[in-house]
Order: C-alpha cells, then sequence, then structure tokens
C-alpha cells in the first residue's frame, strides 16, 4: 500500500508532464490564480465605476456596499464586472496591467519621450531603466565591496586563530541580527556629513553581502582534508603557497554558492538603501508608486527587481558553471 | 588626544591578552573558547567609547555606547511598546503562519512528484528575490495595522521553509525507505517514524533562516506606514528627529530579539536532533 500511491502519481505525472512541463503549469495556475483575484480586490471601485454607467448595483448606496464583504459584492452584482481588470488605477492591477505599464515605462518612454534616450540623448528619469541602472550600479559595487572584504577576512581568519575565535562568533551573531533595520541611519548619517549618492547606499549592500561570504569563505578554505593539507607539508610548502594551490581553489564551490546568496542580499540592501533618500532607484519608484496609489508602477518595479535578482544569480551561476568546467569539475 | 591614545592602548592591551589566550595551552578549553571573544567585543565597544568622547565626533552621526546605554535604559516602556507591536504581533504571527504553510504545502509537495517539478525552482527563484518590495503593495491592502506586516512575513519566510521542507524530507535513503516497506508501513507511518525526523534538521535550518528574515520584513514593513508605534516606526522618526540613541536602542533590541530566537531554535533544535552527527559532540 506504501508505494502504490507514490508509483502511480509518478506514472501519471509521466504522461501529464510531456504535454504540459511542471514549471510552465505552476506559472500558468499562478497567473490563472492572479486574474481571479483581481476581481474580488477591485470590486469597489469596479462597481463604482459601472455605478456611474448607469448600471444598477444591488446595495444601492456606497456605504452599504462599502460594509459588504468582497465576495458578496462579486456574486451579487455578476453582470456589473466587466471593467475589473482595466481600472485606472487598481488595488491589485491585472497581469497584463502590469506588463503594459512595463512596456510604457521602459520601451515607449525611452523611444518615444520628451525626456526618453531618442530624444534627449540620456535616460529618461521617468522611465524605469534609468531606475533599474541606479539600483544596479549601487548593487555591483557593494558586492564587489562586501565580496572583497569577506574573503579577505575569510583568508585571515583560516589563518590566525586569534581572529578565528574573537571575530567567528560575532560574524555568525551579526546574521541573526535584521541589519536592514540600520539601513535608514547609515543613509541618512553619511548624507548629514556630506557623502551621498551611490556610497551611501553600497556600503549597506556591501554590508549584507559581507557575511555570507565569509561563512561560507571560511567552510571552504578549510575544505581541503587532512591528507590533502599531510602533502602540501611533505613539499614543504609555504602557507601562501598552500593558500594559492590548495585553499583557494578548494573553496571555489563554496564561494560561489555564497555569492550568490551574496548579491541577491546586496540587491536587497540597495533597494531598501533607496527608501530613506529618494534620489532615484527601484525602491525610491515603490516608495513613489505607494505615495501615489500607482499600483502599477509599484507592480512594475517590483518585476524589474525580481528579474534583475534572477539575472544577477544567473551571471554568478554561469560564471560557476565555466569556472568549475575550466577547473576540471565534472558536469 | 589622551581617550585616544587610551582607546589605541585598550586595543594593544586585549589583543596581546588574546593572542595569549588563543595560543596559549588552554585554548581548546570552554572558558577560553567563550572569553576571547568576549574580550574582543569588550575592546570593540571601549574603543568605540573613547574615540567618540575624544575626537568629539557629534551625537547625530555617532553616539558613544554609554550614551545609547542610558537612553535605552530611560526608554525601556517605549521600547517594549515597539516590540510587543512589531516582534509580537507583526513578526511573530507572520513567522507562525508562513512557516506553517509552508509545511503544509511541503507535505503537499512531496506527496506529488509534478508538484514538487513544478513548485520547487519556483520556490528557489523566489527565495532569491527581494521581496521586501511587496511591503508598500501589503501596507496599502491591508492598512498600516500589524496585520499588513504580518502578511509581508508570510511572504517572506514562505519560501525559504518550503525550499528546506521539501529537501528535508527527501533526505531518507532508499534503504530506510524499503525497511518501512517491509514493516507494511503506510504513508502516513512513514511519515511520521521516519521522514519527519530525517527532515527536522532542514526544518530547524529553514527556521534559523527565516526568524532573521521575519524581523527584517516587519521593520522594512513599517518604513511603508505604521501606527505611531513599533520598532521601525521608531528608527524612521527617531532618525527625522535626529534622536540617534534612540534609534541604536532601537536596532539594540531588534539585534537581542534576534540573537535570543536564533539561540531558543538551536536549543529546540538539540533537544529534538539529539541523534543527529551534527549535534554530537
Amino acid at each position: 500500500m506504501s508505494d502504490a500511491p507514490e508509483t502511480r502519481s509518478r506514472s501519471t505525472s509521466g504522461t501529464l508532464a510531456r504535454w504540459c512541463p511542471p514549471v510552465v503549469a505552476m506559472i500558468l495556475v499562478v497567473i490563472g490564480l492572479w486574474y481571479v483575484a483581481v476581481v474580488p480586490m477591485n470590486v469597489q471601485d469596479t462597481l463604482t465605476q459601472a455605478e456611474r454607467a448607469g448600471v444598477t448595483i444591488s446595495p444601492e448606496s456606497a456605504v452599504a456596499r462599502r460594509d459588504l464583504g468582497n465576495w458578496a459584492l462579486v456574486l451579487s452584482n455578476i453582470d456589473a464586472l466587466g471593467q475589473s481588470w482595466s481600472l485606472d488605477r487598481p488595488r491589485l492591477p491585472a497581469p497584463h496591467q502590469v506588463v503594459a505599464e512595463l512596456y510604457k515605462s521602459t520601451w515607449v518612454e525611452e523611444t518615444t519621450g520628451r525626456r526618453g534616450i531618442v530624444k534627449s540623448g540620456s535616460l529618461s528619469n521617468r522611465g524605469l531603466v534609468y531606475h533599474t541602472v541606479v539600483t544596479l550600479n549601487a548593487t555591483l559595487l557593494g558586492f564587489l565591496i562586501g565580496s572583497t572584504l569577506g574573503i579577505l577576512l575569510a583568508v585571515g581568519i583560516v589563518h590566525s586563530r586569534v581572529m578565528d575565535m574573537s571575530v567567528m562568533p560575532w560574524a555568525i551573531i551579526s546574521q541573526t541580527i535584521p541589519i536592514v533595520a540600520l539601513a535608514p541611519m547609515i543613509i541618512v548619517v553619511l548624507y548629514s556629513i556630506g557623502v551621498q549618492g551611490l556610497l551611501p547606499k553600497a556600503v549597506i549592500s556591501a554590508y549584507l553581502s559581507f557575511f555570507p561570504v565569509v561563512v561560507g569563505m571560511v567552510k571552504g578554505l578549510r575544505s581541503p582534508d587532512g591528507m590533502q593539507m599531510d602533502l602540501m607539508r611533505t613539499y614543504n610548502a609555504a602557507p601562501m603557497t598552500v593558500l594559492t594551490k590548495l585553499r583557494l581553489p578548494a573553496s571555489v564551490p563554496y564561494l560561489f554558492a555564497s555569492l550568490k546568496i551574496a548579491i541577491a542580499a546586496s540587491l536587497v540592501g540597495a533597494i531598501v538603501g533607496e527608501l530613506p533618500v529618494q534620489k532615484g532607484g527601484l525602491g525610491a519608484r515603490m516608495l513613489a508608486g505607494s505615495y501615489y496609489g500607482q499600483t502599477a508602477q509599484i507592480w512594475a518595479a517590483l518585476f524589474l527587481a525580481a528579474g534583475l535578482a534572477a539575472l544577477l544569480v544567473w551571471a554568478i551561476g554561469a560564471a560557476e558553471r565555466r569556472t568549475l568546467r575550466r577547473m576540471g569539475a565534472k558536469p | 588626544m589622551m581617550h585616544v591614545v587610551g582607546a589605541i592602548s585598550i586595543w594593544a592591551l586585549g589583543f596581546a591578552l588574546n593572542l595569549r589566550l588563543a595560543n596559549g595551552p588552554a585554548h581548546d578549553t570552554r572558558a577560553v573558547r567563550l572569553a576571547v571573544p568576549l574580550i574582543f567585543g569588550a575592546t570593540l565597544l571601549a574603543m568605540w567609547q573613547l574615540i567618540v568622547t575624544g575626537l568629539n565626533v557629534p551625537t547625530v552621526i555617532l553616539p558613544p555606547p554609554s550614551q545609547i546605554a542610558a537612553t535605552f535604559a530611560a526608554n525601556i516602556a517605549l521600547l517594549w511598546g515597539d516590540f510587543v507591536q512589531t516582534i509580537l504581533k507583526g513578526a511573530l504571527a507572520g513567522w507562525v503562519v508562513g512557516c506553517g504553510a509552508a509545511f503544509l504545502t511541503a507535505l503537499l509537495v512531496d506527496r506529488y512528484d509534478y508538484l514538487r517539478r513544478g513548485l520547487l525552482p519556483l520556490g528557489n527563484f523566489m527565495a532569491a528575490l527581494p521581496i521586501v518590495g511587496t511591503a508598500p503593495i501589503l501596507v496599502m491592502w491591508f492598512g498600516f495595522g500589524w496585520q499588513s506586516k504580518a502578511a509581508v512575513v508570510v511572504l517572506m519566510v514562505y519560501f525559504p521553509m518550503l525550499v528546506n521542507t521539501v529537501a528535508g524530507l527527501q533526505e531518507t535513503s532508499a534503504m530506510q525507505r524499503d525497511l518501512m516497506r517491509t514493516y507494511a508501513a503506510g504513508w502516513r507511518k512513514t511519515l511520521i517514524k521516519l521522514r519527519l525526523p530525517a527532515a527536522l534538521p532542514f526544518i530547524f535550518n529553514g527556521l534559523k533562516i527565516t526568524s532573521t528574515l521575519a524581523l527584517i520584513g516587519a521593520i522594512v514593513a513599517e518604513f511603508f506606514g505604521s501606527p505611531t508605534q513599533g520598532l521601525g516606526f521608531r528608527i524612521s522618526t527617531s532618525i527625522g528627529a535626529l534622536d540617534l540613541g534612540l534609534v541604536w536602542s532601537a536596532i539594540l533590541v531588534s539585534a537581542i530579539t534576534g540573537t535570543l530566537v536564533y539561540g531558543l531554535v538551536s536549543l529546540a533544535e538539540r533537544v529534538t536532533t539529539f541523534w543527529h552527527p551534527s549535534q554530537r559532540g
């Protein structure tokens, strides 16, 4: 009995998977649920619009409607919901509205807008491309600083027992602290002493990407086993040689694993760092969208941030595969 | 100037002491393992205090630790209110709901291979996304109260927890499953007696990762709108008033909470997975 359902589900999934790959199916399900969710989320505004257009709505007064549940309203006004997916300022925009907003604020803005790159020669500060570049710069600079410092500290920790014993516990404890809470303070303090622009955000990104790299690299640099270390000893290798010929190559898989975490954290740091000072970037764009009720704008910025994160993690993954292949790892 | 000299000499003293302890004969004893990081931390604190007062750094840039401690002590009632609002209401509710939902989904995903192959790549993808970005939307939907913070936390903890639990449920070997089969154990029995215990280390790892994420989510969501209480609200308004002592106190509260929760989860892990190789001294 125990194995029967498992094998059955596997065989059905085999035929199912042939005409519809599971990931595609899941994405379709998510999009479908989203379209359904749009209706109850926007029902209040939709009905107000329909009433203005002359349709009779079942509870007549707007006050009575506000007190009613969203699903009850949907059920009693099934015919008047046509506007749900095309509202001007919906509470939840439909997926195609988000895609339209993305298209409008990237391609259309740059090619036809007055401040777009075609007409003015520089990226439009009302378009998303400009804000993405701002965030990307801070992310990459912070990631570079954070991971470099992290690798250096890890090398120090592996070679010095004092550093290991004194710094490592604090590095682990610092992982349990919500460091992002520091972000607004770092921004404002650096701003008040005259440092502004890219650097304050990069500092937060660096801080967030620093500790995953330290912890991963320490593990990686310690990964050569006793046999390998003994071999280096029989060669009478200096610590520097052991580091470059054995420890660093052995740590590469660990390094890439933690770099993936670090770059995702770095992007979060850059976005949160853009919240207190409104000087461009995807975070600033989200906050502006929430101030002015432009939900489609928030969602577009969110999608772009998600795409950026996926791209960055993919890039590290691609670099990892290439490096490991050149180092002779089996694919 | 005297203060800076004092700071440097304290650093030299602490470093020499740690060097002695770490390379001495007793470096593997428990006391030394505890003492070395404590001395390091205390040295840093003392240097911070002496350099900030010695160089007359304005307190709006970096307040000395003594001032932070004084502000903390003077505002305990206020900070307790923030703690209740952000941690006990927002973060904890969201953490419990999010982890519970992820656990139930993981059981479902584990049962159906098709679901697993569809949801796992998606979950891995979502776990790497900056989900904090949904905070403005959720605050718009659920209002400024703790409910919106809990919603952000649910979204943030759901995917890492799901990925970890599913990985844990896959952890048993074919030999172990065959043994359960020879006992004629059904799916439920196999789950309770074999696969859940085997998944526990992964589940605890997920709980540890998500406890920090929950704190981050609850605090950052308050930057987008909150009642006049809460750690995120305290941080953002105190910065506006340049009351850096209070900002650091709020950060101290969140740091202590994060460390405590991590410690509690580790303790529960040690009690329930005492059989696992990583827990056996």
